[in-house]
């Protein structure tokens, strides 16, 4: 910890903050953040981080369109979603700040640092808009505190784009009185490519930075945190999923840059090899799935990560995958549509799509991982269902798990995740290439290569010997032995818990990544004493296990959802006319049951508070309390 | 799954070759009579029978028409895959299994049309893999439409006023690609040159591309009849390093001694429209083959679970 600051300090104590940092694009925000993230973590307090991006690479400097930044909400407990509104903001000009003012980021009372360059600037017109932003952001109690963070970073380099960053972590080093051991030990991590020289003027910019909020702030926030007992790690979503992927013991993943999947991609990059599998960077998203299905057709352990356009391009290869009955992982991780949609934000609208987009009917596993730890975890279950039953399974993730960062305890690495998925070892004779169980439609894998098990897979309907056959009772039985494998998974499932009481007024339904939002808000129902469960979804396809049998105990039943949904009493929009959000859609179908949905697609991620009125309001008009 | 497994186990105890070349095909093609698909699986099972490919150790990958039904006839693994595609699949299967014979099946519309962009990259990736252009110049499965290859003003369903644009060269486009390792022409009205270019193109370490003129006998009978009818307007490229067959110097007149590593000639060659032009265009061993240079050494479970343990320890609290 910093040294202790001096007498004149106001310390606050609180059980957890929510800080952003928010700059021009190419300002060095998620540096600083992750530096900042990772330190909070690896001093053992609970963190959720997320990112503000914008889709360009370096949009023009200090407008509302240019602002990058990062949120971190960080605690004394696990945290397991970003919270309702930041406390604290480190803004490198106004107009960043008021992007963030308008979206509703700041709370109330936020204490805004704020660069103290602009205010006097020369320029009239800089200004003015100074004045203007400042005056919009009036409404709000805001705390802003002048900080001469260009000035004081000048003072140690030549140019403050390059460094700016690092006194801000400077200034939040001190107000929380992190371990500067630790926040050097992360510098020297994130610049361990670079020149030793680079981590030395960071760390001496962070130094500086400690000493200019000692000397003039006169606060400090205390945030306690527990020492875990078992080994954990720190992490975002598409590195767990990544280094998921190589624990599963896969060795190919073939893709096409696009965001907010890439960054999978880039971790595999840049190790992958060392564990004997490689990246192939294709041509285009439909080539990522055929080299992977190809890869999957001659043994290899292959998965293709993309998002949700580019699962639109995938989807006559997946097709093909559940046809000719190959093992195919997907990594879907979503953002928002349709379209090009929001290709930097958060959205769950690529589920339906996930199940059903497809010519004819191509039965596969759709899982989300509801965490940071899941995302790792999936990688291991996916590649297991996808080999024991010769199916296709897609993963879906978020850019919120994507680049969300958060603790987790370590995995227990195991050598069975690496087995061989197959060998080249004789067949049984007689053994034919689709040898369906009648029962469970189950058939052993062959592989080229398998002395004698020369066949033709074959995208057209064919028969147990993989012939083309067009003739109905063929045709029948292939779609029968497809679709009845994903029901002998299911039979295999356990039924989703329940988070709170097992019946009740009302129960809540999520799925992926909004877990930790949905648990919260439902917290805080119940601590008003409404009968509010909630209960979040993993397997989409096949869904789990005695759902209606759940949703029963309830008097109602309501997704959560991050995807669109028609507002009855909106023009227009009726009982009749009203599309429901996806997973609500989906569920109606599935048991019958009058589901409600509450969904939001805002472009990012959902808010303890904003799901915490959604049920207020459903318990209001629909249930008695 | 196949009557010739039994055969192949006793080949063990045998050293002469015993696989002949009917050996490699599984059943009748259900191609149209007088098909040039039937030319190329022909000549496709001499070429096995004399190099003795066993046939688990190869994969036949093919795309959507009927050109792409290749697959079911041939003694061997196949995937019979969708329109366009058979290239990525056929590089996925070369990447995990290097040690498979890879051969990719495709026709004028597969490859040039839906698959292009596929094509474009898969020569520039250059796996090793023998990949035959059975170039009919139309739509056959879909019953008559124009493909890119249709000659300017021939009529078809699609055009039946004669198609509106100059056709597509697939050699001058493969031509142009960066790492273009293998590219040739041939007819199915030339067994004895098709098979000569074949066993070149197999003996090639790279991705060796082979445009094989062939007749749709329903919908395009007569477009390569200016050159069958007239061999004086065919020209056979011919050098030391090229293809050539007994009996084709009394076939054709027309010979051009072509240096097949003379890239700037090759593409010369390719634009002109003179005559039509059989052989060896370009060929050159030495460009990086993709399953080469990405080949990655395996890695045990344990090692791998050891680096983990190390890469996990750069994540910890």
């Amino acid at each position: 910890m910093s040294k202790k600051a001096s007498s004149k300090t106001n310390i606050t104590r609180v059980p957890e903050h929510t800080v952003e940092i928010i700059t021009n694009s190419g300002e060095g925000a998620q540096k600083c953040a992750q530096i900042f993230g990772q330190t909070c973590a690896k001093m053992g307090n609970g963190v959720w981080t997320v990112e503000i991006i914008p889709a360009e690479i370096e949009p023009p400097h200090h407008t509302v369109t240019s602002t990058s930044g990062n949120i971190i909400r960080f605690g004394t407990e696990r945290v397991s979603n970003w919270g309702d509104q930041s406390k604290l903001a480190v803004a490198f000009n106004e107009q960043v700040c008021l992007s963030r003012h308008r979206l509703g980021s700041f709370d109330d009372n936020c204490i805004i640092l704020q660069e103290s360059a602009w205010e006097n600037h020369e320029d009239e017109a800089v200004r003015d808009n100074y004045a203007k932003a400042m005056e919009e952001m009036s409404s709000k109690n805001y705390r802003f505190i002048q900080v001469p963070i260009e000035e004081e970073t000048l003072k140690l380099v030549d140019n403050p784009q390059l460094g700016k960053n690092m006194f801000a972590l400077g200034l939040l080093t001190e107000i929380y009185q992190r371990d500067l051991a630790v926040v050097e030990k992360q510098i020297g991590h994130i610049f361990r490519h670079k020149a030793a020289s680079v981590t030395e003027i960071n760390v001496e910019l962070v130094k500086h930075g400690i000493a200019w909020a000692r000397k003039n702030l006169g606060f400090q926030f205390e945030i306690e945190s527990v020492v875990a007992q078992e080994a954990r790690v720190v992490m975002n979503g598409n590195q767990a999923a990544a280094l998921g992927a190589i624990a599963a013991g896969m060795e190919i993943c073939a893709m096409y840059p696009i965001t907010p999947a890439t960054s999978v991609s880039h971790e595999l990059s840049d190790i992958f090899e060392n564990y004997g599998g490689m990246v192939h960077q294709a041509e285009d998203e439909i080539a990522a799935a055929g080299v992977a299905l190809g890869a999957s057709y001659g043994g290899k352990v292959a998965l293709t990560v993309t998002s949700g356009p580019g699962m639109a391009l995938k989807t006559e290869f997946l097709a093909l995958a559940v046809m000719v009955e190959i093992p195919l992982v997907v990594l879907d991780v979503q953002r928002g549509g349709p379209s090009t949609g929001l290709p930097t934000k958060v959205e769950q609208s690529d589920l339906l799509a996930a199940l059903y987009a497809q010519p004819g009917d191509a039965p596969r596993v759709v899982l989300a991982p509801r965490s940071i730890e899941d995302c790792f975890h999936s990688m291991i279950t996916a590649r297991r269902i996808a080999e024991t039953f010769r199916c296709l399974v897609i993963v879906l993730t978020d850019a919120n798990l994507a680049s969300g960062v958060q603790q987790f305890t370590r995995p227990d690495f195991d050598a069975r995740w690496q087995q061989n998925p197959v060998d080249v070892s004789p067949l049984p004779e007689g053994l034919r290439p689709y040898d369906w169980d009648p029962e469970t439609g189950m058939s052993r894998r062959v592989i080229p290569g398998t002395p004698s098990g020369q066949h033709t897979v074959t995208g057209l309907a064919h028969d147990e010997e993989s012939r083309v056959s067009y003739d109905p009772e063929s045709n029948e039985r292939g779609c029968k032995m497809r679709s009845r494998k994903l029901a002998v998974f299911q039979s295999t499932l356990m039924p989703p818990p329940v988070y709170g009481d097992e019946k009740g007024d009302l129960l809540v339904v999520g799925w992926g990544s909004t877990q930790g939002a949905i648990e919260e808000a439902v917290d805080r129902v119940r601590a008003e004493e409404c009968k509010v469960s909630s209960c979040q979804l993993t397997f989409l396809s096949p869904l789990e296990p005695d759902l209606k049998k759940i949703f029963g105990r309830f008097k109602k039943v309501m997704t959560v959802e991050i995807n669109y949904s028609d507002t009855v009493g909106d023009p227009y929009i009726t009982e009749e006319t009203r599309r429901y959000g996806q997973l609500a859609w989906l569920l109606r179908a599935h048991t019958l049951i009058d589901i409600d949905c509450w969904t939001s697609c805002p472009g990012q991620p959902l808010r303890p508070k904003d799901i915490y009125n959604s049920i207020v309001k459903n318990i209001e008009i629909g249930v008695s309390k | 799954m196949s009557s010739i497994a039994v055969s192949l186990l006793d080949c063990e105890f045998d050293e002469s070759k015993c696989l002949e070349a009917d050996d490699y095909q599984t059943r009748v093609g259900k191609w149209c009579a007088g098909c040039g698909d039937f030319g190329a699986l022909n000549a496709v099972k001499r070429l096995l029978a004399k190099e003795q490919l066993q046939p688990e150790k190869m994969a036949f990958v093919s795309g959507i028409g009927c050109s792409s039904r290749f697959p079911h006839y041939v003694n061997a693994y196949g995937f019979h895959g969708i329109h366009g595609r058979a290239l990525p699949i056929a590089t996925g299967l070369k990447l995990a299994r290097p040690e498979l014979d890879v051969f990719v099946v495709m026709g004028d519309g597969d490859c040039t049309s839906i698959g292009a962009g596929h094509w474009i990259h898969a020569t520039r990736y250059n796996p090793n893999m023998t990949v035959l252009l059975l170039d009919n110049n139309i739509y056959g499965l879909t019953k008559n439409q124009t493909s890119p290859t249709t000659p300017e003003g021939y009529a078809s369903n699609t055009s039946p006023r004669g198609s509106v644009l100059p056709a597509l060269d697939p050699l001058q486009a493969t031509l142009g690609v960066s790492n273009a390792s293998f590219v040739a022409q041939t007819a199915d009205w030339v067994p004895a040159h098709l098979y000569a270019t074949l066993q070149a193109a197999y003996d090639h370490n790279g991705f060796s591309f082979i445009r094989i003129l062939q007749r749709c006998p329903k919908f395009t009978p007569d477009v390569f009849d200016d050159a069958i009818k007239n061999p004086d307007h065919v020209e056979l490229l011919v050098h030391a390093d090229g293809v050539d067959a007994p009996g084709l110097e009394k076939l054709f007149k027309a010979r051009r001694e072509h240096n097949p590593k003379d890239l700037d000639e090759a593409r010369a060659l390719a634009q002109r429209s003179d005559l039509l032009r059989l052989g060896i265009f370009f060929k050159d061993d030495s460009f990086p083959v993709y399953d080469e240079i990405r080949a990655v050494s395996p890695v045990s479970a344990e090692e791998k679970i050891n680096k983990l343990e190390k890469e996990f320890d750069r994540y910890g609290v």
